[in-house]
């Protein structure tokens, strides 16, 4: 029984990171695809069919790439920053529930690393944690851009950080748990979170936004002014998993998104699926849908990279700390008066 | 297995400890710093409480220390530019350490542990739920307390940056 | 009624610098305003070409490779005056001249020809000015409809007669029309 679980929890483990990798690599090439299309233009198409292959291609391009040390005093910490800022990228996703469970062979599987019950605070533990990748590898690259980079990445997220927090207290007086599974069978049909907390919605999603420090909150990359921002130094595959912690963060932060706020694998007619075709083919589907979700979030990040300019930076934290982190204690007092009220 | 951990916890704790007294750079200690409230952070997951571990890692690493390193990095501090210090200060530091050792080490021999051993019952102890309802019941006043001391310090912290402005704008007047 | 009230393209907006109130402060509208003329361009038709598959049609009078024209005969009309390298403002053209040797009529046209004819496609500007120059009817821009392709070595920019006479399809092509 006991080995049982272990192989169990780790086949999820294993294809939870594979999938991460797997959608963090496709979401390099959408990027592209997506703002080639915003501007009237085709896109990478000359890799595989329709430029399928073009990540492989980019990847090993990464790969076969000169490794360049700069003059630095700390080697150690300049090669461990990007392993940071990867590994807390790919953290994250333990705690999300991907699909409620699959019944494999008479045995209940759980589509969850792991379901702990303090699961939205590590969420926000490791988000707080990832900064330290662009830190040490800013300063580490005895740059000064580096170093502005990643004062800047981290005054934002720290910043950012708050409001966040703040947005999702209504969200947890509102469902009683953080544990994201709870969270996520709470919104079982179209009781999505969303329809109820619109304003924390958006506070959580323009927080999100700074987080993974996309545009219009990449004011750490801001080539006009800091070259190549924090990692300007690095090169090769460990420029690559910068670029890549990058995605896999916004892969996570969309799944984050839509488990939080979008009725994470639910949708209309579920139990119904589950009583006359069958569980597992409900709860397949309720994965599908998630990923469906995840999709759109992924695509909403990118079609906003590619419509609104950059942020200066004091414009950034007005936007932080005198509105978005008012907006939210505001959205805190009026959930919990609605919950007082209808209690 | 859980005594391993511990000794393995313990260790990194205790070396990442001294490294961050000893190392010269003070980027260095800092890291060595977050290492060690890492490790702290593992303790208490042994102590099964999760939701202070999680918090610990939200409070300490995640904003003190960063807010800790961007000031050290900013500052631009190197091993070499360290002021020499007089004798007297070490002198009087090793001394008070001394004096404050000797009272923990005291103060710790009068007590007498309250659990002879850990056992774990499956009471729950530490979910959210329980500690709100704790906080909340019990200790309404001392948390409280804490709220005004944060709401305090972070008046005083205004305080002290509105105070620039005012002497700049009285000097342009006169 | 001056110039400057009226809108010559129809799309002048007047620029207002009144202070933003409350919902305009907040970005929201207008932010999704933004993204909807962004998700419009997702749907439109995409100006880009697959080029060496598709090729944009060019213009009858577009000025490209250089061509050594042959005339109805199949004969190099050439016959290496120099004025073309004298008229080129970026000195591309360099030339050395030959004498036809007997039995080589069906070669050259004149008594004279350029045995060595190059032009540095790094200097030329495409300018037409040899065209012009020519006394001959011996060089054309605009015939040739070929692109001057980019090369990774500057001695590939150099290019000689192999390159440059008009080839033999379209010589013969040339005699069969006339």
């Amino acid at each position: 029984m006991d080995q049982a679980i272990i192989i169990e929890k780790g086949i999820v483990i294993v294809a939870v990171f594979a999938i991460t990798m797997l959608m963090a690599m496709y979401a390099t090439l959408a990027e592209r695809k997506i703002a080639a299309w915003l501007q009237d233009r085709i896109g990478p198409n000359r890799a595989g069919f329709g430029g399928i292959l073009q990540p492989l291609a980019d990847g090993l391009k990464l790969f076969s790439k000169e490794e360049f040390m700069p003059d630095t005093p700390n080697k150690f910490l300049f090669l461990v920053g990007p392993a940071i800022s990867m590994s807390m990228a790919l953290m994250t996703s333990a705690v999300i529930p991907w699909g409620d469970k699959l019944i494999v062979g008479g045995r209940e599987v759980i589509l969850q690393a792991t379901d702990i019950n303090a699961a939205l605070l590590y969420v926000f533990a490791v988000l707080s944690v990832g900064v330290y990748g662009i830190m040490i590898g800013g300063w580490a690259s005895n740059n000064k851009y580096s170093l502005m980079s990643a004062m800047r990445a981290a005054s934002q997220m720290i910043s950012y950080e708050v409001a966040m927090g703040l947005s999702v207290i209504a969200l947890i007086m509102m469902s009683g748990t953080l544990s994201l599974k709870e969270i996520a069978l709470q919104q079982q049909g179209m009781n999505w979170n969303v329809f109820y907390q619109p304003l924390g919605f958006i506070i959580f999603l323009v927080c999100s936004f700074a987080e993974t420090n996309r545009t219009p909150f990449d004011l750490a990359e801001c080539e006009a002014e800091l070259i190549g921002g924090y990692h300007t130094e690095y090169s090769s595959m460990r420029m690559g998993f910068y670029l890549f912690a990058e995605y896999a963060s916004m892969f996570i932060s969309s799944a984050i998104l839509a488990v939080l706020y979008f009725g994470a694998y639910n949708y209309p007619g579920m139990e119904w699926m589950a009583q006359n075709v069958g569980v597992n083919v409900a709860n397949g589907i309720g994965i599908g849908v998630l990923f469906l979700k995840i999709f759109f979030f992924i695509f909403f990040y990118m079609w906003v990279r590619w419509t609104i300019p950059r942020f200066r930076y004091d414009q950034l934290m007005h936007l932080g700390w005198k509105i978005l982190i008012p907006l939210a204690i505001v959205n805190i007092i009026i959930t919990g008066v609605v919950i007082l009220l209808f209690q | 297995m859980g005594e391993i951990i511990f000794y393995f916890l313990a260790a990194i704790t205790l070396g990442t400890a001294f490294l961050t007294v000893l190392s010269r750079n003070p980027i260095h200690s800092a890291i060595y710093l977050v290492i060690c409230f890492f490790s702290i952070a593992g303790h208490y997951l042994l102590l099964n409480a999760q939701f202070l571990a999680i918090v610990h890692i939200i409070v300490y690493s995640g904003a003190i220390m960063i807010l800790m390193l961007f000031t050290i990095m900013l500052m631009n501090l190197h091993a070499n530019l360290e002021k020499y210090k007089p004798t007297m200060i070490n002198l009087g530091a090793t001394v008070g350490f001394c004096l404050l050792g000797l009272i923990l080490i005291s103060g710790l021999m009068h007590t007498k542990p309250v659990v002879e051993s850990y056992y774990y019952g499956g009471e729950d102890f530490q979910s959210i739920n329980v500690l709100g309802q704790v906080l909340m019941n019990d200790y309404v006043v001392p948390f409280e307390f804490v709220s005004v001391l944060l709401l305090v310090a972070m008046i005083g912290a205004v305080l002290i940056s509105k105070k620039d402005t005012v002497k700049k704008d009285t000097i342009k007047k006169a | 009624m001056s110039l400057d009230t009226v809108s010559l393209s129809g799309r002048k907006k007047e620029v207002v610098n009144n202070k933003m109130n409350f919902w305009e402060s907040l970005y929201l509208i207008a932010i999704a305003k933004g993204l909807w003329i962004t998700l419009g361009h997702l749907f439109t038709r995409k100006v880009t070409i697959k080029y060496p598959e598709q090729v944009r049609p060019v213009s009858p009078i577009y000025r490209g490779q250089h061509l050594l024209k042959r005339d109805e005969q199949g004969r190099e009309n050439c016959t290496a005056c120099g004025l073309c390298a004298l008229s080129c403002p970026a000195e591309a053209i360099t030339m050395k001249a030959a004498e036809r040797k007997p039995g080589e009529e069906h070669l050259y046209r004149e008594e004279k020809y350029a045995e060595i004819y190059e032009i540095n496609m790094l200097r030329c500007i495409f300018c037409g000015l040899c065209e012009e120059a020519c006394p001959k009817d011996a060089i054309y821009l605009t015939l040739s409809k070929k692109f001057v392709k980019a090369a990774s070595d500057r001695e590939d920019f150099i290019y000689g007669k192999d390159r440059l006479v008009m080839p033999l399809e379209m010589a013969i092509a040339n005699t069969k029309t006339n």
